[in-house]
């Protein structure tokens, strides 16, 4: 079958920077690149839009592929092109083109090579776009490590502080967990019983997927290490302490529409990967199943909620202080994940559940945080939280929003963070009650580090020593309606979700029962 | 000779014929515009002929063999053909500034007809299935490259010609005492005859290919076969020789030379050589060097400050990574999932690297011809100075590094995956490992290009003949890339002289 909207969706972008970057020239089309980037998004937000209501959940499995068997047609690796959404991506489809084009549109005042700076942002959309549709694991491969160029350039080029040196550690962090990744993806190749890059079945195509084949299947490698690799290549993106430190510096030296689309989509590809490789592939191993190592999981998961909680309290770089909060948050999904329990009995798929959810309203409750110390950032240039204070009074609407953001993910009911988290708690707490509860403890840090700065930032006084001088101060404005669409973009989905929760988990939990079989 | 050996060789005679007539234009006019344009239209018809012979336009297609059995046109010479004539057409492309200016010296024609004569060469070369055939198109292939590398009449240029002039004739001597090896044991110079020859022949137990005779004559043949395809240690020509040379004759020899040497080798190997115990022998020992060289070359180019020492040694490693698909034979495959992709994987790798391998070429010789600077250095900021042009080299280098999607990584999992299945698990490891080496020195030129602050902000761009034959190249690398098929089934067709396959 060949349905054809997936490949539109996940190469529009791309074609689009194509032309951008080749018939972009003279003076004035710095003005007509942002536009036509902007409509390129929207586009493809239109389009995402289309593939999530498209998707029949009555019909459930995967839907709208798009199939060319003989892609790379040797036996030596028989790869096809092969893209599908199902209950567990269409979600993440979605989501990448809510912050795609929110991040176009937060991008609308970059003066610096403007060009360029919009053909990597658009190539990144289409990275990470393949990345969720691809259902043959080179493929995913291929579109997981080719979003590494946009953000190396993006960051280095366009960032500040230490960008050159933040955007090497995320490219060496990531390549790393990359190789790992493609020696287990040969290695389930070569396995004789297997043979096959396919990451689902799909019936009506004759496609019978990696996971029903890897059941009671002997690997070229044992099993245990092949999961391993995966999980190593996903923990470094996600990330999971300790190897989270590449996050930090490349979120605080990025510019603001690069932050957002790290934290609300690029970490998400891990998640994604763990529940669609780790999870679906390793229920029924010979000799090692992910169930052995839920304790574990659980127990990283619990010290990155904890770890990632405490050091942010202690920043005092507002961008560093939400990216710490991101390790703290990404934690939650890897406990979520852990909900598969030690036993295929003890399987609570509540908890599988709400790692989805969490993933998605992580990416919009951290990209507008994010949005909004960018907005901030732009008017007061610091960053610096004891610098600033009694903002509050100047840009009204910056300090409601990044309160939104604020509260969304300490988890206040009705926004959708609280529907995550406590999908997460009720999930998990049965199948691993100890590490749940100290996890748990990481929702007070939330409210602690978020209240605090919201405190610190917007209400009280301006502190005795001042960042910024009475004139900047005096001048300082509120954000304007351009800089308010990309806002209401985010906040939209945080209030929908939160209020109407099933709009997406039915959709993740058709996903999840198909991932678990 | 019959009809039917015309047409076999017709590809070869109208190159041949091509390469005389450029040298009478060139008597006539001096213009080198006129002189390329006649090569560049001219071949033509060596491509139109080759085409005919795999498809059968102009009736019945001569493939198999001609001239009393000594060469044959079959789809695997076909596709390597087709493969030289166009990188020879980017490459006369590229030089059209190059041999109108001061450097050459009014010996644009000749430049220009060396080529052509070297190329007619390994056309040949690459049909040949004869041992003497395979030594005489060999030395047509060599001498042109030897007053190719020395057309600049500097001491750097002379130097480099009189290397490579002395180390061919020392590496042909070497491959011919192989040949005469062969001969005296089997009793034929026919690659056919060899192999059923040799299937019949006692053999020793306990020594490689059965006998001490084979197995020098192995040696022998690798090592001189060795010096073309710049594999260690017989790459010592090769930095020197890419830095003393003319850049464009660099690029030819990095990629039309290297291609032919492996496909004559792979020819003999299979063919001669094809016995499933035989590929056993000859796979360790391509093994071996495949290992060497990528370490080797990688290595060495990590502390390379000039750009052609650079690529020279870059060219020696991804000779290394070729070798790793020539090693994974299917004859290794025992207890494997599925039959070999080895020497497909091989011409995959040859075919993409020479695209990938003209992009970086192209770009540098775009960019010196402005800059006059061969250093990593004098890149510094291009991407502010020149962007199309920067673009166009990082994307090429991006590819010699193995960056998904690009034609460079596809190639090398198809390889590695191959050497995975072909029981040669640790040969798969050291390549990416290798890999991981050398994305150090290939981002070192991207970080110059893109990073850096240029010396001199003045803006440039290419010739618009050099800008056409990279823009070319890198369309047809990205092409590659993104559909693999296009090249690989191919390549499955060329493969019928595989036994197995």
């Amino acid at each position: 079958m060949f349905d054809g909207l997936l490949t539109v969706t996940v190469f529009l972008p791309a074609a689009v920077a194509l032309l951008v970057a080749l018939f972009a020239r003279g003076e004035n089309s710095d003005q007509q690149v942002r536009w036509i980037s902007i409509g390129a998004t929207g586009v493809t937000f239109v389009l995402s839009v289309m593939v999530f209501v498209g998707y029949d959940q009555d019909l459930a499995g995967v839907q709208m592929v798009d199939y060319f068997e003989r892609w790379i047609p040797v036996d030596a690796l028989r790869s096809s092109y092969l893209l599908g959404v199902d209950g567990l991506s269409a979600p993440l489809v979605l989501l990448t083109g809510i912050l795609g084009m929110a991040a176009a549109l937060g991008s609308w005042r970059i003066k610096k090579r403007v060009r360029e700076y919009f053909m990597w942002l658009l190539l990144l959309e289409t990275a990470v776009l393949g990345v969720f549709v691809s259902l043959d694991l080179l493929l995913f491969f291929i579109f997981f490590e080719f979003e590494l160029i946009p953000m190396f350039m993006l960051i280095a080029i366009w960032g500040s502080g230490r960008p050159r040196y933040s955007a090497m550690k995320f490219v060496l962090f990531t390549l790393a967990g990359g190789a790992f990744m493609l020696v287990a993806i040969l290695a389930i190749y070569v396995t004789p019983d297997v043979n096959t890059l396919a990451m689902v079945s799909i019936p009506a195509d004759g496609i019978v997927g990696i996971p029903e084949l890897m059941a009671g299947a002997d690997l070229a490698a044992p099993a245990a290490l092949i999961f391993g690799f995966f999980f190593l290549a996903f923990a470094v993106k996600l990330p999971l302490w300790p190897l989270h430190s590449w996050l930090p510096d490349a979120h605080t030296d990025a510019p603001t529409a690069v932050s957002v689309m790290l934290a609300g989509v690029l970490l998400k590809m891990a998640g994604y990967g763990l529940l669609r490789i780790n999870l679906g592939f390793f229920q029924e191993t010979n000799g090692f199943t992910i169930h052995d190592v839920a304790g574990a999981m659980s127990i990283i998961a619990a010290i990155s909620v904890i770890y990632g909680g405490i050091i942010t309290i202690r920043q005092t770089d507002m961008k560093r202080l939400i990216a710490y909060s991101s390790v703290s948050h990404m934690g939650f999904v890897m406990l979520g994940v852990a909900a598969v329990g030690s036993s295929a009995a003890e399987t609570s798929a509540g908890g599988l559940n709400g790692a989805a959810l969490q993933m998605f309203t992580h990416g919009t409750i951290t990209g507008l945080a994010f949005l909004m110390v960018g907005l901030s950032y732009d008017r007061t240039h610091t960053r610096h939280i004891p610098h600033l204070g009694g903002l509050w009074k100047k840009m009204p609407l910056i300090a409601i929003f990044f309160m939104v953001a604020g509260l969304g993910s300490l988890g206040l009911p009705a926004l959708s963070g609280f529907v995550a988290e406590i999908m997460v708690f009720l999930g998990t707490f049965p199948v691993w009650p100890w590490a749940t509860g100290v996890a748990a403890f990481g929702v007070v840090l939330a409210a602690g580090y978020t209240l605090w700065i919201v405190q610190r930032v917007f209400f009280g006084e301006r502190p005795a020593t001042p960042g910024l001088s009475d004139e900047v101060y005096d001048n300082l404005t509120d954000a304007n309606w351009i800089d308010m669409i990309p806002v209401i973009a985010l906040a939209a989905p945080i209030f929908v979700v939160g209020i109407w929760p099933s709009v997406v988990t039915d959709m993740f939990d058709i996903g999840i029962q198909a991932v678990l079989r | 000779m019959t009809v039917q050996d015309f047409w076999a060789l017709s590809p070869e005679i109208a190159m041949a014929l091509l390469a005389l007539l450029v040298v009478s234009v060139d008597l006539v006019t001096r213009s080198m515009a006129k002189v390329s344009a006649v090569a560049i239209i001219g071949l033509a018809a060596p491509i139109i002929l080759t085409l005919n012979l795999w498809n059968g336009w102009f009736g019945d297609p001569a493939v198999g063999p001609a001239l009393f059995g000594t060469v044959e046109t079959d789809h695997f010479s076909l596709f390597f053909k087709f493969l030289l004539l166009t990188v020879t057409a980017g490459t006369i492309l590229a030089s059209v500034k190059y041999i109108a200016s001061e450097r050459v010296k009014d010996h644009g024609g000749e430049f220009v007809s060396l080529i052509l004569l070297s190329v007619t060469g390994m056309m040949l070369l690459v049909s040949a299935t004869e041992l003497i055939t395979i030594y005489v198109a060999l030395e047509l292939t060599a001498l042109p490259v030897v007053a190719l590398a020395a057309i600049h009449r500097t001491k750097q240029g002379v130097e480099a010609g009189t290397k490579f002039f002395v180390l061919s004739a020392i590496s042909s001597a070497i491959l011919l005492y192989g040949f005469a090896y062969i001969y005296g044991y089997t009793g034929s110079t026919n690659l056919d005859v060899i192999m059923d020859r040799l299937a019949v022949l006692p053999t020793e137990a306990g020594v490689p290919f059965g006998s001490y005779a084979v197995l020098l004559a192995v040696i022998m043949i690798v090592a001189g076969f060795g010096f073309k395809m710049a594999v260690v240690p017989w790459q010592m020509w090769v930095p020197d020789v890419y830095q003393g040379a003319p850049t464009p004759v660099a690029a030819f020899l990095s990629v039309a030379s290297k291609a032919a040497a492996f496909a004559v080798i792979m020819r003999i190997m299979y063919v001669a050589f094809g016995d499933p115990i035989l590929m056993q022998d000859w796979s360790g020992l391509f093994a071996i060097l495949a290992a060497v060289t990528m370490t080797v070359g990688n290595t060495l180019a990590l502390s390379q400050s000039n750009i052609k020492r650079l690529l020279g040694y870059s060219t020696i490693a991804q000779a290394g990574y070729i070798l790793v698909g020539l090693a994974s034979v299917p004859a290794n495959q025992v207890g494997a999932t599925f039959a070999g992709a080895g020497p497909q994987g091989v011409m995959y790798y040859l075919a993409g690297y020479a695209f990938t391998n003209l992009v970086v070429f192209f770009a540098v010789i775009a960019i010196t011809s402005r800059t006059n600077d061969d250093s990593i250095e004098g890149l510094n900021g291009l991407l502010k100075r020149s962007p199309l042009l920067a673009g166009l080299l990082v994307f090429g280098i991006l590819s010699l590094l193995g960056m998904p999607p690009t034609v460079g990584f596809m190639a090398k999992v198809v390889v590695f995956s191959s050497a995975l299945n072909a029981n040669l698990t640790w040969l798969a490891v050291v390549g990416v490992v290798n890999t991981v080496i050398a994305a150090y020195y290939y981002l070192r030129v991207v970080r110059a290009v893109v990073f850096e602050d240029p010396a001199d902000e003045s803006t440039f761009s290419g010739d618009k003949s050099v800008l056409i034959a990279t823009g070319v190249a890198a369309i047809g690398a990205g092409v590659f890339g993104l559909a693999p098929f296009l090249l690989l089934e191919f390549a499955e067709s060329a493969l019928s002289i595989v036994p197995g396959l």
